[in-house]
């Protein structure tokens, strides 16, 4: 369902809109009051676009993503996924949500445990097998097919996850700080692929980490959050090619943006708490 | 207020659920005694039925209140008479059975051997129906001339050691390889990992499975009192109450029981409770 | 322990089989082991084993060991056909029985401390420490009931009682099918498939949940076998009042482990078929379903032990003439305690069979819980 974009450089204003967030707000109701987890976020991201959300924890980047996910609702203010609501963008499946652990089945193969949500929306028996074959080649896990979770190490773990998240082809991936719990070489080594992939695939990621070479590295367009209300104080757009590898961390672009995150970062947020 | 609810719909489904069963005792009854009677009537007889093959609640209550406060406590026909009977067989077995199964579980801890040997046994005992042999117990050690409370106390701490070591043994290896590291750059002496480490750690298993123990050695006295056709203890009572087809006393007999295992838990909860603010927990 | 004390104990084994060659056999007149031929040899034997094990490196030594225990215990097996023997054993026959346990005592030992690589080697020597365990404890029952002479109403021996089960299998398959196959199993069943499904409904629907939950955990606590007279009345005396109480008692454990084993399930796999748009019933059978056996089976387990002491007890109150707690009650008050002993063997081993199809079903199910994982 994919319409492929081939001149990513054309004017992004053209494109569709794969996540409209207008004037959004959530509070939570806690034992010690309400919590104003969002306040007035606006935001706009085009498809085929990779977005980060970046901020120190409690900045509600983890909840912008769930409210996109339809897995928390919005106090107020209006949220289109695909230009309907993310009740029915769920609804429709438009979009794999890989989080911050692997969350696979532990009494499923691998192989299986790409094929679960194949078998929730009803692809035939070939097909659930075919794509599961395809997606577990993508991620490079071929061959790993019988295994269990348990018997791999969490970066394999996390990688049969995307392709879990991959495997009924929605144009919108949303990540929460998926590498979050894995070392620095393997988080290399799967920002890259991940990268490669967006690129193959044309799909719309939105990526949550407290990362900023990650944030830098991987997205077009990065967002800056703040807590105490959760807002978003400043959005980076970042000209990198896509086909980008590892050694542009090295350029003074790079650092200039990374810089300017980190001075965003540091202005929302007081560190004498 | 969902328990409440669900209460309540459990004791009006046992109301209809006694109309229905009494009915046909009741019709019966009238129609022996050729006696005109309406519906009204009958419901009501099912409510009253002196030996109704469904006890209404309110009899039961009204019966066992009877028993409790109607007689003297000393008295054979009370209830607190032959809980007090179970209740001190139930007692005497839980406090061997603890401290039989803690020791062994120190035992098991302590040797290798006896770990791999001896664990597994007392694993399979368990899926052998003990409660069933405790007629044996009784007709055995009542031939050798043990009669009494002693017996049964002995069934009930059979059948409540089990749960005890089980808990200890896994209570007293539970800490983790890190804090027994610890321990050893302390140079700390074997008697002082045990009890500044392990035995700490094994203090909530230890209470978790006493609260099963002491549920196992009410159930054992009172099975205990079965076969033995013995006089006195809610056992003997039920055993009576069958005999005799004295229905509500029957269910009187197991409310009794019932609120003796409830007791005897909160009990434990309550020593439970002490126990941490002694080790300087905040209730 | 250390290699000079294993030696060391075995050396007071050898000189206990040695010093029993001329000590009397019997409190009564009766030839001692010098004069008699095999069981000398056999005695000479075991002691050169029980030296041979003390000096041999320990793979080797345990054999040694146990071929001399083995020795050692046909010998006074076969001391014990003598009736001047039994029942009057005196010092020179007890010596080489308590020599035979110690050696076994430090052969097991020793075995017990063996960390063998190999995971088969390592699994059956776990599984043979516990069974030579056994062996040991069933020997030294033999030997003291008949060496003493303990009558047969307190206590009959394991031959004797093995004999006994031999000689009345028609009355123990009729005991067994009417206790366990009709009574305990058909309650089992629908004891275990209501807790199950009521446990589905509560699950559905939170309200019934939440009151179910507390009430369940609380009932699970009582005695309810004292349910079984009623029962009785209700059902009549034959199987079916068994089962009525079987399913009774293990209703609400499989209720309330079903119901803590669906909430089992994590937020993340909860929130990951919630972003597929999975409805209840998949969710229920690709998440919350496989989530909850490992308590499933941990009911089932717990329910299983329930089930036959709930059968068995209900004989007590009122059977036909057959089942477990039936003979058991009869013949316990006859003082026939070897067909008492019959019956609790053959309890055993259907509770034990029982039980082990239930673990092997849990472990061919829940291999991947942490608990099982290799």
């Amino acid at each position: 369902m994919a319409d492929k974009v081939t001149d990513v450089k054309a004017d992004p204003a053209v494109r569709r809109l794969a996540v409209d967030v207008r004037d959004v707000s959530l509070t939570f109701e806690t034992a010690d009051g309400k919590v104003n987890a969002l306040a007035n976020v606006q935001l706009q991201i085009a498809e085929g676009e990779f977005v980060s959300f970046i901020g120190p924890s409690g900045c509600g980047k983890t909840t912008l993503l769930r409210l996109i996910a339809d897995l928390e609702q919005p106090t107020s203010g209006t949220l289109l996924v695909n230009g309907v609501t993310a009740g029915e963008a769920r609804l429709e499946r438009a979009y794999g949500y890989v989080f911050q652990a692997p969350a696979l089945y532990p009494w499923r193969t691998i192989e299986k445990n790409v094929m679960l949500p194949l078998e929730v929306m009803g692809f035939s028996d070939s097909e659930r097998r075919e794509r599961a074959k395809r997606y577990l080649a993508l991620v490079n896990l071929s061959g790993f097919e019988r295994k269990f979770p348990w018997q791999l190490s969490g970066g394999m773990q996390q990688r049969a996850s995307i392709a879990r998240a991959l495997s009924f082809d929605p144009a919108l991936l949303l990540m929460d700080e998926p590498f979050g719990a894995l070392d620095e070489i393997v988080r290399d080594h799967l920002n890259e692929q991940l990268l490669r992939l967006w690129d193959k695939t044309n799909k719309t990621v939105v990526f949550v980490t407290h990362s900023i070479p990650e944030a830098v590295f991987l997205s077009t367009k990065i967002v800056v959050m703040s807590p105490r209300p959760g807002r978003i104080i400043d959005i980076i757009d970042c000209e990198f090619p896509r086909d980008r590898t590892l050694e542009i961390r090295e350029t003074p672009e790079f650092i200039k943006i990374a810089q300017r995150v980190r001075n965003g970062l540091r202005a929302g947020h007081s560190y004498d708490e | 207020m969902p328990v409440l609810a669900v209460v309540l719909a459990l004791l009006a489904i046992w109301y209809v659920g006694a109309v229905l069963m009494n009915m046909k005792l009741v019709r019966d009854g009238f129609e022996r005694e050729e006696t005109k009677y309406t519906t009204a009537e009958l419901i009501a007889g099912t409510m009253t039925a002196e030996r109704p093959l469904l006890a209404a609640p309110h009899q039961i209550v009204a019966t066992f209140a009877d028993d409790i406060f109607g007689y003297p406590p000393n008295s054979p026909r009370s209830l607190i008479y032959h809980s007090a009977v179970t209740l001190s067989a139930t007692f005497l077995g839980f406090v061997m059975g603890a401290v039989f199964g803690i020791f062994l579980a120190i035992l098991i801890v302590q040797f290798r051997t006896l770990e791999k040997s001896l664990l597994p046994w007392i694993i399979c005992s368990q899926m052998v129906p003990i409660l069933a042999l405790a007629p044996i117990f009784i007709v055995v050690l009542g031939a050798i001339g043990v009669h009494g409370l002693f017996p049964k106390a002995l069934i009930s701490a059979y059948l409540c050691f089990f749960p005890v070591t089980i808990g200890m043994v896994k209570g007293l290896s539970s800490p983790d390889p890190i804090q027994r590291d610890l321990m050893r750059t302390w140079s700390a002496t074997p008697s002082q990992v045990f009890w500044k480490l392990r035995w700490p750690s094994a203090v909530p298993l230890l209470f978790a499975s006493l609260k099963v123990a002491i549920t196992i050695s009410l159930i054992g006295a009172i099975v205990a009192e079965l076969p033995t056709g013995g006089q006195a203890g809610i056992g003997a009572r039920l055993l009576a109450g069958s005999y005799y087809g004295q229905t509500i006393q029957l269910w009187a007999a197991l409310l009794a029981a019932s609120m003796l295992a409830a007791g005897l838990i909160a009990l434990v909860g309550l020593t439970e409770r002490a126990a941490a603010r002694a080790m300087g927990a905040r209730s | 322990m250390t290699e000079r004390q294993f030696a060391g104990a075995l050396a007071i084994a050898v000189i206990g089989m040695l010093a029993a060659i001329g000590l009397p056999l019997s409190s009564e007149p009766a030839m001692a082991l010098y004069g008699r031929p095999l069981p000398l040899t056999a005695t000479l034997a075991a002691a050169a084993l029980f030296a041979a094990a003390g000096l041999l490196p320990p793979v080797w030594s345990i054999a040694a060991g146990f071929a001399g225990v083995v020795i050692g215990c046909a010998m006074s097996l076969d001391l014990l056909g003598d009736p001047a023997i039994a029942g009057n054993a005196a010092f020179g026959f007890w010596l080489p029985v308590l020599a035979t346990w110690l050696a076994a005592g430090l052969c097991v030992t020793r075995l017990a401390n063996l960390r063998p690589r190999d995971n088969a080697v390592a699994r059956t020597v776990n599984l043979a420490i516990p069974l030579l365990f056994g062996a040991m404890v069933i020997y030294l029952w033999e030997v003291a009931v008949r060496g003493f002479g303990v009558p047969a109403v307190l206590m009959p021996s394991p031959g004797a009682t093995a004999v006994r089960f031999v000689h009345s299998l028609p009355m123990l398959w009729a005991d067994f099918v009417q206790t366990f196959i009709l009574g305990m199993l058909t309650g089992y069943v629908i004891g275990c498939g209501a807790g199950f499904m009521v446990a589905l409904i509560a699950h559905r629907y939170r309200f019934l949940g939440q009151g179910l939950l507390p009430i369940g955990n609380f009932v699970s606590a009582l005695p309810i076998v004292g349910i079984a007279p009623i029962m009785v009345m209700w059902f009549g005396f034959d199987w079916p009042s068994k089962a009525a109480v079987v399913a009774i008692i293990t209703f609400f454990p499989m209720l309330v482990n079903t119901l803590a084993g669906l909430a089992a399930a994590g937020h993340i796999e909860r929130d990951l078929m919630r972003s597929y748009g999975a409805g209840h019933a998949q969710t229920l059978g690709k998440l919350y379903l496989p989530a909850a056996m490992p308590f499933i089976f941990n009911a089932l387990k717990i329910n299983s032990t329930l089930a036959f002491i709930g059968a068995i007890v209900a004989e007590f109150f009122g059977t036909p003439t057959q089942g477990i707690g039936f003979r058991i009650s009869i013949e316990a008050g006859r003082m026939a305690l070897d067909v008492v002993w019959a019956e609790i063997t053959l309890a055993a081993i259907a509770g034990m069979a029982f039980y082990g199809i239930v673990a092997l079903a849990e472990r061919a199910t829940t291999f991947w819980h942490p608990s099982y994982r290799t």
